[in-house]
């Protein structure tokens, strides 16, 4: 009790010193916690992929489609449940910088095997029914203002012109994580547009999206798919949905690397500066850690009332830091959405968090601690006046 | 001895010196003295001559290079540092120059901090403290900070978190010092006190000959030996 009295006692001793220190350990895990959070949701995308979804695509590059008519031989391989297909859109609305992802798929398929895209049942259905029809995301409503029943125009940058969809639903996530801010519409619509203006690109899918019966197929039902195109004028690759997205997230994986890096380095730094601020605070009250023991107090007593000031300042700002994250977390999902759809702090994020509060704490103490508990007590006690 | 008592602190061919660099300082040669059960010892001596020293090895804050020092019978030349700091804390009372008191704790606590060491309940050791603020007159100030006392107050604080062990022995190093003439008077009553009232026995390093005065025996110290 003593030791807690005198620990809390001393830690706001210099008011200043003190919130200078707690507000620098915040602003480190803040950044350190809002570092590692951006790199958690580079591989969100990784994490949230569904075992039973397979992705076909072109076996050079993904820039290249395939025929529509590889749909039915899908179909009928063996452990194959459901196939979608679709492209990506790539449209612009009103302005370049306004970029959202939008697809151009099955509707009908692509819900089925999307099940975390929920949709209230009448707005599916109006979408189903709907050529010119299209879904998106709340937050990409939310962002433009868009409401059921609106018109929006996109323009093409792959497949040019100005091309009108009524927004006949908007969807919600079925988990915190899922991106709410895609945009789809109906792969119809977009054929037969393309079968009067440029028909040569007509009956081509982007990607195929398989839903296979079991997991354990899916190495089988990759191999089989891959197996009926060999030889063709477009050779596929399929693959886990895993494992597609995360040959995305492995073209960007030195700057993780980087990012990782420097959410450390933070961490040190702030080390050195907190273990400065306690050095200096030790030196200053050598000669009262000498009259404890004079009085009778071990090195154990010393050592516990600097490290337990260092690591109650460390965790004080963690806290504070923690508690910072979430509304900067929020900031970021609302203001970057088109960048960071989803920006939300895991709880392991947080424990991160406190752990590195709680070992600035510990490191920053281990000179004063050494310093204050091996004190020679007649050395100590000359420092005084 | 001095008052016919036996003495509680012997001294015996004690030797002390410090290094600096390649060069041993002798700050303490030979120094054998007894000092017998509530006598009031001041160590004089001009600056350097080691009588801050011999109180710190009195005290058990130092080590000796060679000799013995036994106090009420325990040679604390022979104890290591736990079972010293454990001796000290019931066995010894320091009044310092500086009053050397926690700034963040109040008068209470300060006095209340020796006790915390011994096994006394929360109001055994609260009882101690009101009697010790008490025996120096602060009963209205013990929720003060040391910054809000006086230097004379805050040396009464020191006094009573000196005595409220109730230990063998008392050294105070310059306990006047740095206090003004009226101050370091008060001071000096009140050790008094301690001396003809309770019976405690102390031992004072002063530069100061009034306090010197208030002492039944002074030591001179020259040049690490006793002289008178």
């Amino acid at each position: 009790m003593f030791l807690i009295k005198i620990i809390i006692r001393n830690a706001f001793r210099h008011k200043l010193r003190s919130i200078l220190t707690v507000i620098g350990v915040a602003i480190a895990i803040l950044a350190f916690g809002l570092l590692r959070t951006l790199v958690g949701l580079w591989y969100l995308g990784v994490e949230q992929s569904s075992a039973t979804r397979l992705v076909t695509r072109n076996a050079i590059s993904l820039v290249f489609s395939l025929p529509i008519s590889y749909r039915d031989r899908i179909r009928q391989v063996s452990g194959v449940k459901l196939v979608s297909w679709g492209n990506w859109f790539g449209g612009v609305y009103i302005e370049e910088k306004n970029f959202f992802a939008n697809f151009a798929v099955d509707p009908k398929t692509y819900l089925e095997l999307y099940p975390e895209f929920v949709l209230l049942p009448q707005a599916k259905d109006a979408f189903l029914h709907d050529r010119k029809g299209a879904v998106c995301g709340r937050k990409l409503a939310a962002k433009y203002g868009w409401k059921v029943g609106d018109t929006i125009t996109l323009r093409g940058t792959i497949f040019p012109g100005q091309w009108e969809f009524v927004l006949r639903g908007i969807y919600r996530g079925a988990q915190k994580s899922t991106d709410e801010t895609q945009f789809f519409f109906h792969w119809d619509y977009l054929n037969e547009t393309l079968k009067k203006a440029a028909p040569r690109r007509a009956d081509q899918a982007g990607f195929y999206m398989i839903g296979v019966t079991n997991p354990d197929l899916a190495a089988e039902v990759s191999q089989s798919v891959d197996g009926l195109f060999k030889n063709s004028l477009a050779e596929t690759l399929t693959e886990t949905e895993k494992a597609f997205q995360m040959s995305f997230v492995s073209m960007t994986e030195a700057i993780m690397i980087a990012i990782q890096v420097v959410s450390y380095v933070v961490i040190v730094i702030i080390m050195v500066v907190a273990a400065n601020t306690m050095a200096m605070t030790a030196r200053e009250r050598i000669a009262e850690y000498a009259t404890l023991k004079a009085l009778g107090f071990g090195a154990w007593h010393i050592a516990g009332i600097v490290c337990g000031e260092s690591v109650a300042i460390s965790l004080f700002g963690g806290v504070l830091g923690v508690v910072l994250t979430f509304p900067a977390a929020h900031w970021i999902e609302t203001e970057l959405s088109q960048f960071f759809p989803v920006f939300s702090v895991s709880a392991l994020t947080i424990y991160f968090d406190l752990l590195a509060a709680l070992a600035v704490g510990l490191v920053a103490a281990v000179f004063p601690v050494w310093r204050g508990s091996t004190i020679r007590i007649a050395e100590g006690l000359r420092r005084i006046g | 001895m001095a008052n016919g008592k036996p003495p509680i602190v012997e001294i015996t061919n004690l030797a002390k010196s410090y290094r600096r660099g390649s060069q041993i300082i002798p700050v303490l040669q030979d120094i054998t003295l007894d000092i017998a059960e509530g006598e009031f010892l001041a160590l004089m001596g001009p600056s350097g001559s080691g009588k801050s020293t011999l109180l710190n090895l009195i005290a058990g804050i130092d080590k000796a290079d060679s000799g013995r020092i036994a106090i009420g019978g325990v040679d604390i030349t022979a104890l290591g540092e736990a079972e010293l700091a454990a001796w000290r804390a019931a066995n010894v009372g320091f009044i310092f120059q500086f009053y050397n008191l926690m700034p963040v704790l109040t008068a209470f606590e300060n006095v209340e901090l020796p006790l915390l060491l011994t096994p006394l309940s929360r109001k055994e050791r609260q009882e101690h403290v009101e009697m010790a603020l008490g025996l120096v007159n602060l009963s209205d100030r013990m929720d003060h900070y040391p910054s809000q006392l006086s230097g004379g107050q805050q040396q009464r604080v020191a006094i009573a978190r000196a005595v409220v062990t109730d230990p063998t022995i008392l050294v105070a190093d310059e306990p006047t010092g740095d206090l003004d003439r009226v101050s370091a008077e008060e001071i000096l009553t009140l050790m008094d006190r301690l001396v003809h009232e309770f019976g405690k026995t102390i031992v004072m390093v002063t530069h100061d000959p009034r306090a010197a005065e208030k002492a039944h025996t002074t030591k001179h110290l020259e040049k690490g030996v006793l002289t008178a």
